[in-house]
């Protein structure tokens, strides 16, 4: 009897082994491939290992200097306009105090304090939206971007609670009743309710060879390039002026730098 | 055995019966094709028809991850032709009537993909 039981948990150990060391083998077997073809990056998208905004804000008067900036990128992503605290947000306007809050200098310069900052989405180094997805809706790409995927997108609304600069925004309702032009713009997809989204840092206009909406909108007062880069046009703006980012007390490390 | 007349012809009814679903299909009378209409400009599909037929929700989820997530954003078809990914500006291209193409065969089948709760139907204001 000890024998025989000896001898059958050998064997059946044996096969287990043998059985989920085969799998194993097999590559790519848990993720098997459908497609026939072949995946590449497309031929006219630009590389970058990480990119990143300057916005010249002393270059802008007003809010209402922003205001093209905010319509074309609404207009090219089919950003609802909903009136309330449920509005989307992908790039707005907010005060000093908001944009800047570790910035505790007394007398600051007038002008400074009273005027509005562009803010968007920060697509940080080390973001936390990212941490804390449960599902990896939003993840990281190679080049730097904060992206997300809103197939997988569960609303949970974690990343929102994880998010410093409250970049991201929840669709409470439907948002297709709420588009910025009569007839949405057909080359991108709106969202549905129940999902979070945010800015984009327009990587598909990026995979296309296109600059970001908003900096085609700005007449080069926001420039964006490759912040790895010496010589990019990002570098060179950052070496000849001061800049600040949003709290970076955190450690987040934002791609949005603001020449003041 | 006992009864086995009536037991035996029982049983040849009852399977007859349980099968005779089988049987009815195989005459091909009760057919109905969805009646989809192709596209007339464009003759080629990405991959060949029985793929995209069997395949084409599997190829459009691997086309989205490795589009979003690799931003692998061009997929080279076994011919050789490179194809933009992207169900908007590519697949619908061609295939820009939903009502005669898309829905005629998911509604035949008894499926309801939520693609366009996002994704813009080519002609559909909002």
């Amino acid at each position: 009897m000890n024998k025989n039981r000896r001898s059958f948990l050998k064997a059946a150990g044996l096969s287990v082994f043998a059985l989920s060391g085969g799998l194993a083998a097999v590559p790519g077997a848990t993720q098997a491939r459908t497609a026939p073809g072949r995946y590449d990056r497309g031929d006219n998208a630009p590389h970058a290992k990480r990119w990143a905004m300057v916005m010249y804000t002393r270059k802008f008067t007003g809010p209402e200097d922003y205001e093209p900036l905010i319509v074309a990128c609404h207009k090219e992503h089919n950003v609802p306009n909903i009136p309330g605290a449920q509005n989307i947000k992908w790039f707005w306007l907010d005060s000093y105090e908001h944009t800047f809050p570790d910035d505790m200098n007394a007398y600051l310069n007038e002008k400074i304090r009273a005027a509005s900052y562009p803010l968007l989405c920060n697509h940080c180094t080390n973001p936390p939206c990212v941490r804390v997805c449960p599902t990896q809706a939003t993840y990281k790409t190679e080049d730097g971007i904060v992206a997300m995927d809103y197939h997988r997108c569960i609303g949970c609304r974690f990343c929102m609670a994880g998010c410093p600069y409250g970049a991201r925004s929840f669709n409470f309702i439907d948002p297709r009743k709420f588009l910025p032009a009569a007839t949405p713009n057909p080359v991108f997809p709106t969202r549905m309710i129940g999902v979070v989204e945010k800015c984009t840092f327009c990587s598909e206009r990026l995979a296309a060879g296109k600059i970001p909406a908003c900096v085609e909108a700005s007449k080069g007062r926001i420039l964006f390039g490759d912040l790895e880069d010496a010589s990019s046009n990002v570098r060179l703006a950052l070496a000849s002026n001061f800049s600040i980012r949003r709290k970076p007390s955190l450690g987040t490390q934002p791609g949005v730098y603001y020449l003041i | 055995m006992y009864n086995a007349k009536t037991v035996i012809t029982g049983i040849i009814i009852f399977i007859v019966l349980c099968t005779a679903p089988f049987w009815v299909g195989l005459t091909g009378k009760n057919y109905k094709s969805t009646g989809i209409v192709l596209p007339k400009d464009e003759k080629n599909c990405v991959e060949n028809v029985k793929f995209m037929r069997a395949e084409h929700m599997r190829l459009l989820n691997e086309w989205r991850d490795e589009a979003l997530r690799k931003e692998n954003r061009t997929y080279i078809a076994s011919d050789g032709k490179k194809w933009s990914i992207s169900l908007q500006n590519t697949c619908l291209n061609c295939h820009s009537d939903y009502k005669e193409f898309c829905e005629k065969c998911h509604v035949a089948n008894s499926v309801y993909p939520y693609c366009w709760t996002c994704h813009i139907i080519p002609g559909e204001s909002k």
